[in-house]
């Protein structure tokens, strides 16, 4: 064999070994969760109605109880909130970083955006803890501090870096020629902002968003920091809650592989994953709609 | 009596420190068409694109001498830019259509100066006609517009344009990226538009400034080289430079 051939061969193995390796990782974890996660439904019979909808926990009673609606809807509430927050501050310097000052932006605010990506979750959350859970509890009455909103506020920082400079990404790829199109209509400044930029980058702006939600959607550790890690249904956002994730940290240490308390947490672990196949499906689905 | 409704004298243009337009002298008069012709980096569409003022925004453009648009110096403080370029209209080399349909494109500038949804509808209708594009749309007006060919939406980009009632139109190499038949489209329509409006065009196409223009101005290393009458221009310049460029010996 020449040696030119002999390189293409050993190229293309190569890169179908990393691609393999990649593929085969993928599939069992996802059938590794998806086994232990329906064991709990079709093993121990805990009804899948009761898991999705009970509201009551407590996997180690007599008879046990696996109602985990308080940390599915603990999560939705605190991405929900965190991208309430995060989307019109993300969005607003998205655009000062694109359209007003593209050079400002690019020297300082993209260099500043970036770093806080860098933070790592458990700096977030003890900021959150020192500084937040305080701060709502002395500014509100009748709350710990620990509580959907000192969730969601953590996340939202989390998630302003993901949010703002995939906007930023969208906002630059609109071509010059649409604004130039709406200024010669004798638009402003903002209403080729408001009705040209904003309007075509709008795809990539709701994939940056469900992107955000979904990085929100999964964090554990920082969450856990400041949620409270109650069990009971909040009533305002003020209260402490659960969320899927700080739920499966919180509690994975405390049971026995192969008990029912355990594979309610794969459970839980198999409804973020089904989660996150949403997100990447929604974004899917964004992407292939054109503006028009 | 006075039938220009532009009159620039002196005018330069730089950027930074290079002078793209070098002092030039040059009037339009009413309801007529005149093409800006000479080689790439002549200048002419940095001219053209001072009349409504586009070179704003290219950073670090300075502008000397005076641009008067009815009396009104342009570049006067008092002037306000969005309403200068409602009043000289821009059509741009590449077809630039909003992602919107072809009903909403029309309608984008009109919305914003109030206009109601029964007005609209007037203003699309008229602005298609007039653009010649009415009987090929009329029936898909709340399609994209990316749905339509190159010649079509240079069409609609032209009736967008004058769907703002503008006294000038300027087109900046508008059949550039266009087939040969839009290319014959468009042309037909500027003759026609020009009972309407005063169009100023900027064209590589000698044939098209002969086709089309009542007058054409050469430009050549940021001068006007000469002004004149298309007829004459075409038979009898009177610049040796202007001869050697339409008889093809550089360009």
């Amino acid at each position: 064999m020449s040696k030119q051939k002999w390189e293409n061969t050993l190229g293309r193995t190569l890169t179908l070994i990393c691609a393999a390796i990649l593929l085969i990782t993928a599939i069992s974890i996802t059938y590794f969760i998806g086994s232990k996660g329906l064991a709990t439904f079709f093993k121990n019979d805990v009804s899948i109605g009761e898991f999705l909808t009970g509201t009551q926990w407590n996997p180690d009673g007599e008879p046990g109880k696996f109602g985990a609606f308080p940390f599915i809807f603990g999560s939705f509430v605190v991405t929900f909130l965190a991208v309430a927050i995060a989307a019109p501050l993300s969005i607003g310097a998205a655009i000062y970083m694109t359209e007003i000052k593209p050079r400002f932006g690019k020297k300082v605010l993209k260099p500043v955006i970036e770093l806080l990506v860098g933070i790592p979750s458990v700096v977030y959350g003890f900021i959150g803890l020192s500084v937040l859970v305080p701060f709502i509890r002395n500014t509100f009455d009748d709350t710990m501090g620990f509580s959907i909103l000192a969730g969601g506020i953590v996340l939202s920082v989390m998630i302003i870096p993901t949010i703002t400079s995939l906007a930023a990404d969208a906002l630059e790829a609109v071509p010059q020629d649409l604004r130039n199109a709406s200024l010669a209509l004798g638009a402003t400044r903002w209403q080729t902002i408001w009705r040209v930029v904003l309007r075509t980058a709008l795809p990539g702006i709701l994939t940056a968003m469900v992107l955000g939600m979904s990085r929100a959607f999964g964090e554990a550790l920082a969450v856990q920091m400041v949620i409270g890690n109650t069990t009971a249904l909040p009533t305002s956002i003020l209260d402490p809650t659960n969320t899927l994730t700080s739920g499966i940290t919180a509690n994975m240490g405390n049971t026995i592989a192969g008990t029912v308390a355990n594979n309610a947490l794969w459970s839980m672990s198999l409804l973020l994953l089904i989660m996150s196949f949403v997100f990447i499906l929604l974004i899917r689905l964004i992407g292939k709609k054109k503006v028009m | 009596m006075n039938n220009n409704i532009i009159e620039c004298s002196d005018v330069s243009i730089y950027y930074g420190p290079t002078q793209a337009i070098r002092n030039v002298d040059i009037t339009f008069p009413k309801s007529s068409v005149t093409a800006f012709i000479g080689p790439s980096g002549c200048g002419k569409s940095t001219f053209l694109r001072s009349l409504n003022r586009m070179n704003d925004l290219i950073p670090n453009t300075r502008v000397t001498g005076e641009i008067l648009l009815d009396k009104e110096d342009i570049y006067s403080d008092a002037i306000k830019v969005d309403q200068l370029r409602k009043k000289v209209g821009m059509v741009f080399q590449k077809p630039n259509p909003f992602y919107k349909s072809i009903y909403d494109n029309i309608a984008f500038a009109p919305k914003y100066y109030g206009k109601k949804k029964k007005e609209l509808d007037e203003i699309v209708e008229s602005s298609l006609r007039k653009a010649a594009l009415w009987d090929e749309v009329k029936d898909r007006l709340h399609k994209s517009a990316y749905a339509l060919s190159g010649g079509q939406q240079q069409r609609l980009c032209i009736a967008r344009a004058i769907a703002l009632k503008p006294d000038i139109l300027l087109l900046d190499e508008p059949t550039a990226s266009l087939d040969p038949l839009s290319t014959q489209k468009i042309e037909n329509l500027v003759v026609e538009l020009k009972q309407e409006y005063t169009i100023i065009i900027v064209t590589h196409n000698l044939h098209q400034a002969a086709r089309i223009s009542d007058s054409t101005a050469f430009f050549y290393m940021g001068n006007l080289i000469e002004h004149t009458e298309t007829k004459k221009m075409f038979t009898k310049p009177s610049q040796k430079k202007t001869e050697d460029y339409i008889t093809g010996r550089f360009g």
